[in-house]
């Protein structure tokens, strides 16, 4: 495909990089990863995420062998036609750092080298690092160790290189993973403000506290909104004090958990969910099918002390609302990518 | 074992819903008790201590349910420490725990005693076998292990002289869903309710046009009853992550509509103190004590959570929130044309069933 975008996934043996490949994209449990063996060379999968994105995810095998074979054979290659060269027109890069490797020192040398070539090959990659394993470390340090890390990441690859890195510290034991796959996959879609002004125009008329996109396959999230986010303009930071600032800053990526671990009971049945419309304590959920790739999810405040019927009559209206809403995103997901 | 199991729905009426949990150590009683009943993750029994003491919980469900646990290391039949006849006269269900995966042999002689004893004070005890961490076994040799149990179990009680005591047994893991399965059968038996429910259940289902209807206690994910339809249990696995997908999403936006009227009120309150600066204080408390009156207010007459979701293959799950911590969960296939109307009906249907499982619930036996 022509929209095809390369994303490298590296790191030192063991780090987790298939692990952490086979939740998000082939919806493995986390203790489902315990089965997977030490990945040989390369292993390539294409995803088709959205309508008209697929990534090449390339996932390289951290033994030291492959690391080596993948580091020299560019340099030999230089000479040569370097069609193998795996650091060509790269998108992305995802490194990840095993928070309990004993060998820092290999580590960063091994992503200096790798910096190195992609300053060469694709200068206009973007770079996230994933500090993995942190459910390893006592919860009242990890975030000193993640600073500490990230920030002697990022002074390496912006002095040595002048490469601006992303960081995250991640594990595939909660929603962290989620969270930085999200942005990380965001970070690829080019229409996503486009995504965000329709979903602010939609808020208008719901009256919403909150829109979420999925993605359909990964359930990462694409593009939310609330009503504070639509009344001050689009803005990603949130500000203060506002009606979203009292729920769980993780929500989203406990969602996208959640709803995973319901398509994986749902596929004991041998099915797979359509929607879902809940009315809890505080408030009325409706999950569905937005576009072929894409999962809305809104949610309402409940109305207590209006006339009994409100819930039923709201239920409907919402209904309708994602049923119009459904074409008009359709026709932003079909618009080609203009880069 | 089905049918040994439904046979046995006869009660004593003076019998209490407990459950008495025994089994020679490191069998898995206190691991059973902590994933059932406290949501332990199933790995992280693992690092349990060793029980020393006899411990009792209570849980709060459709009848109030007391577990006791005795620790495997104890003597039985030392009487200087406990009066194991009060104790044995008073539970409603005794339930040894083998471990499959150990010589079990020693377990054997020690159930065959404890029946023996058991069965002499108090004739009406339900006697459940679990043949418990299954998961290491090869799925040929858990029925082989079953068989060759029951029939040195059976043995054992013809050398005592006991014929005709109805033993039940249940395979069991907790890594799956297999000790959820059996304690709902186990508990079951000790809900004097039971075939009324049952019934009404069945008759929920056939108007509503439901496949499968459970009645779940929330927390534990065991099941009190169910129509009387053969038990999938796959569909049980399916209902009961359907609960936790249900009560998870909803805690994520929960609290925040408190703390929205926090503010509102705080707002209120400032506004107030604009206009009579004077009588702060007053206002301040008037208002906080109207605050706990809304709350109050809100909390009341709640309704219940209710949740649906449509699968692909045109099968509806349905869940409806009941009393005393228990919800409704239904597996139904729709038909196309007439969706709407079918889940007014179904609305209708479960909330006529809450009252009258309200009203049955007066006049229970167990509260």
């Amino acid at each position: 495909m022509s929209s095809g975008k390369k994303l490298l996934l590296m790191g030192r043996s063991g780090s987790g990089k298939s692990s952490m490949r086979s939740i998000i994209f082939s919806n493995y449990s986390a203790f489902d990863t315990r089965r997977l063996g030490a990945t040989i060379d390369v292993e390539h999968s294409n995803l088709r995420f959205l309508n008209n994105m697929t990534l090449n995810l390339w996932d390289c095998g951290g033994q030291d062998v492959f690391m080596d074979n993948f580091l020299n054979n560019t340099n030999d290659n230089n000479n040569n036609s370097s069609s193998s060269n795996i650091f060509k027109k790269c998108e992305v890069l995802i490194h990840v750092f095993d928070v309990e490797s004993k060998e820092v020192a290999k580590d960063i040398n091994t992503f200096k080298r790798v910096l190195q070539n992609l300053s060469k090959f694709s200068p206009n990659v973007k770079i996230f690092i994933l500090i993995h394993k942190i459910d390893l470390v006592q919860s009242n340090k990890r975030q000193e160790l993640f600073q500490l890390m990230f920030n002697n990441l990022k002074n390496i690859a912006y002095n040595e290189y002048g490469f601006k890195i992303q960081g995250f510290a991640t594990s595939i034991w909660d929603e962290s993973l989620y969270r930085a796959w999200s942005s990380i996959v965001c970070s690829l879609i080019p229409n996503v403000e486009i995504y965000e002004q329709h979903l602010a125009k939609l808020n208008d008329i719901i009256d919403a506290r909150e829109i979420i996109l999925f993605e359909k396959t990964t359930f990462l999230v694409i593009s939310s909104m609330d009503k504070n986010k639509a009344l001050s303009g689009t803005n990603h930071e949130y500000s203060g004090l506002n009606s979203t600032s009292t729920l769980d800053p993780k929500r989203f990526e406990k969602i996208s958990n959640i709803i995973k671990t319901y398509k994986q009971s749902v596929n004991k049945i041998r099915s797979n969910f359509k929607n879902l419309i809940l009315h809890g304590k505080n408030s009325s959920i409706y999950l569905d099918i937005l576009t072929s790739n894409i999962y809305i999810m809104v949610i309402m405040d409940n109305n207590i002390g209006k006339d009994e019927n409100y819930e039923v009559n709201n239920e409907s209206l919402v209904l309708e609302d994602i049923k119009i809403a459904r074409n008009l995103f359709e026709k932003i997901e079909s618009k080609p990518i203009t880069n | 074992m089905d049918s040994s199991t439904a046979a046995n729905t006869s009660f004593d009426v003076d019998s209490n819903a407990t459950v008495l949990l025994m089994g020679l150590r490191r069998s898995g009683k206190s691991s059973i008790c902590k994933v059932v009943f406290h949501n332990t993750l199933p790995l992280d029994t693992l690092y349990l201590e060793s029980t020393t003491k006899p411990t009792t919980e209570n849980f709060k469900s459709l009848i109030d349910l007391a577990v006791i646990e005795l620790p495997g290391q104890l003597n039985l039949f030392e009487p200087s420490l406990y009066d194991y006849e009060k104790l044995f006269t008073s539970i409603g269900a005794l339930v040894y725990v083998i471990d499959s995966q150990d010589e079990y042999l020693s377990a054997l002689q020690n159930l065959a005693v404890i029946i023996k004893y058991a069965v002499s004070v108090n004739p009406k005890i339900h006697i459940e076998v679990l043949i418990h961490k299954i998961d290491g076994l090869s799925e040929d040799f858990r029925l082989d292990t079953q068989r060759d149990i029951m029939q040195r179990v059976g043995d054992d009680l013809l050398d005592y002289g006991l014929e005709g005591v109805q033993i039940s047994f249940y395979l069991t893991s907790i890594f799956d869903h297999s000790i959820y399965e059996a304690f709902s059968r186990i508990v079951q038996k000790l809900i004097y309710e039971l075939p009324a429910l049952e019934n009404l259940l069945d008759l929920l289902m056939q108007y509503s046009n439901f496949d499968k209807v459970f009645l779940f206690d929330i927390n534990s994910k065991i099941y009190v009853a169910t129509d009387s339809s053969p038990v999938d249990i796959q569909n049980y696995e399916v209902c009961a992550e359907f609960i936790d997908v249900s009560i998870d999403l909803d805690g994520l936006y929960e609290c925040n509509n408190q703390s929205q009227q926090q503010q509102q009120q705080q707002q209120q309150q400032q506004q107030q103190q604009h206009f009579v600066s004077d009588t702060i204080i007053d206002d301040v408390n008037g208002s906080n004590s109207n605050n706990m009156m809304d709350d109050y207010d809100l909390n009341k007459p709640n309704k219940p959570t209710k949740c649906i979701s449509r699968l692909e293959n045109g099968t509806m799950l349905y869940l409806h929130q009941m009393i005393r911590g228990l919800a409704l969960v239904a597996v139904s296939r729709l038909e196309d044309n007439n969706e709407t109307t079918a889940i007014s009906v179904i609305d209708h249907n479960v909330a006529i069933f809450k009252k009258s499982l309200e009203k049955m619930w007066e006049n229970a036996k167990f509260k």
